[in-house]
């Protein structure tokens, strides 16, 4: 699993974050971003709910 | 849609005394085939959205507007809430991007999961010494929506937007004004929210001589946004926060209590915003271009109403979605809107809704309704699905 994201279309919302604590962060600017772009299987579930929920679709996730 | 569905024409959904919400009627328009027609107070038609891909479609679409100014804004009514505030600079859940971006790029750090979770302490102060009030006067009685719903999201923007102590009770008297659409009259409200304005033009100039550690001197030092628009920032922040949160406070003490084993489970915040749905008529649209939507072409100027109650209550999302059942998966829900508009405040309202209930059950655990359920004041006469007061006793 490989996650991408576009920093410049993100809006904040900070869903990710509070699907994959593990796998997301904010920076200081509130805009997402990623700890750990290649989770392991024990992440894979939170990390595609974060992709669906992303309001402004920044968060790629390839299988 | 298919030949031999006619298009189907309704009413404007406006809530109707004694009908439940979602109405029964929006699961009818979820099950026909393209979109639903509808005209508005003044005449205008609009289109209704129900379903909850539908509904996402609409708020991601870059072919669709969020500007009122733009012909063919959907006008749902004056009386319906606030006072419209468009003329307004830095109202900008008005705008579209790439406009909205700047504003949007500059709240954004206010308002990070780790930020209010640095706020939990402040928040956790509010609902405590709200419920102190509650306790105070010995009557073992109260009015749940005006003594702890409504001053709770009040007192927390007052604190987030660093209002000094001996001003929040000014503060929330004046929000709480332009709310209650019941027991305040026009002329009421107009003065309330002009005094706002007045004030946080004031705090503005205070902030900007005196910076302190909030979010006024940090935007002004931030530079992006022009202190005019700041006014309008800060009250779309005052406005969209506070009814909001307060309606969804007092409609879920409603449902714990009806569901008193789901009392002190934090998973129950999702499954409340989900149920409720309080903001259902909050995200309206206009089309820029031609757009098809399940079937249905919505043409350049024509109105959309995505209706986010009938999105969060579509049962091919969420199982038997008219029930309570804080073990669903309910994070699908649409209540905080898509898009880049979703609301900046909800990982605040998380937080607040959390602690409310916590606190209000923990401190006061022989609660109870004063009357029956059926006889609660349900708002028909505003924007958000919510109640006039809640009575209980202990
Ligand atoms: C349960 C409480 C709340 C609900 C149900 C709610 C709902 C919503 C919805 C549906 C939208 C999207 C509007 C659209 O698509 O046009 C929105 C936007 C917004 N909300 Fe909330 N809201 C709540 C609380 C708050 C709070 C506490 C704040 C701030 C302190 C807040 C600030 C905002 C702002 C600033 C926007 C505009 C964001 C933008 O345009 O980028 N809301 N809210």
């Amino acid at each position: 699993m490989r996650i991408t994201v576009t920093t410049g279309t993100c809006v904040g919302a900070g869903q990710c974050v509070l699907s994959a604590p593990d796998v997301f962060d904010q920076d200081d600017n509130g805009v997402v971003e990623v700890l750990d772009a290649e989770p392991g299987p024990a992440q894979a579930e939170q990390v595609r709910l974060a992709g669906q929920l992303c309001p402004s679709g920044s968060i790629a996730v390839t299988e | 849609m298919t030949d031999t569905e006619e298009q189907l024409v309704v009413d404007f959904p406006l809530r109707k005394p004694g009908e439940v919400f979602p109405p029964p009627r929006y699961e009818e328009y979820r099950h026909r085939e393209g979109l639903v027609l509808s005209y508005l107070p003044d005449g205008k038609p609009v289109w209704l959205v129900t379903r909850h891909a539908a509904v996402r479609e609409i708020l991601t679409s870059k072919k669709i507007s969020s500007n009122p100014d733009r012909p063919g804004f959907p006008n749902i009514g004056e009386t319906m809430g606030v006072p419209r505030q468009d003329q307004i600079p830095g109202w900008f859940v008005g705008l579209d991007p790439p406009e909205h971006d700047r504003f949007r790029k500059a709240l954004i750090p206010e308002f990070t999961v780790r930020r209010i979770r640095d706020m939990r302490p402040q928040i956790q102060d509010v609902v405590t010494r709200v419920v102190d009030g509650l306790l105070a006067d010995g009557n073992r009685s109260a009015d749940l929506i005006n003594d702890f719903a409504l001053p709770i999201p009040s007192l927390v923007i007052s604190a987030l937007l660093g209002v000094p102590k001996a001003d929040r009770e000014f503060f929330e008297s004046r929000t709480r004004t332009l709310v209650n659409i019941r027991q305040s009259t026009d002329a009421q409200r107009d003065l309330a929210s002009r005094e706002l304005l007045r004030y946080i033009n004031r705090l503005l100039e205070i902030k900007a001589k005196w910076p302190g550690d909030d979010l006024p001197s940090r935007l002004l030092q931030g530079g992006v946004l022009a202190p005019q628009e700041l006014t309008g920032v800060l009250l779309l922040l005052l406005i969209a926060g506070h009814e909001t949160t307060a309606n969804n406070i007092g409609l879920g003490i409603v449902t714990l209590l009806e569901n008193p084993q789901w009392i002190g489970d934090d998973r129950v915040v999702e499954e409340l915003l989900r149920l409720h749905s309080v903001a259902d008529l909050v995200s309206l649209r206009v089309a820029v271009e031609d757009v098809e939507i399940c079937g249905q072409v919505i043409k350049a100027g024509e109105g959309i109403v995505p209706l986010v109650a009938a999105a969060n209550h579509d049962d091919g999302v969420f199982a038997c979605p008219h029930m309570f059942n804080p073990e669903r998966s309910a994070k699908q829900h649409v209540a905080f809107g898509y898009g880049v508009h979703q609301c900046l405040g909800q990982n605040l309202v998380r937080v607040e809704m959390e602690l409310a209930y916590r606190t209000l059950f923990e401190r006061i655990p022989g609660l109870s309704l004063a009357a029956g359920p059926d006889g609660l004041p349900f708002k028909y006469d505003g924007v958000l699905h919510g109640l006039h007061e809640l009575p209980v006793r202990w």
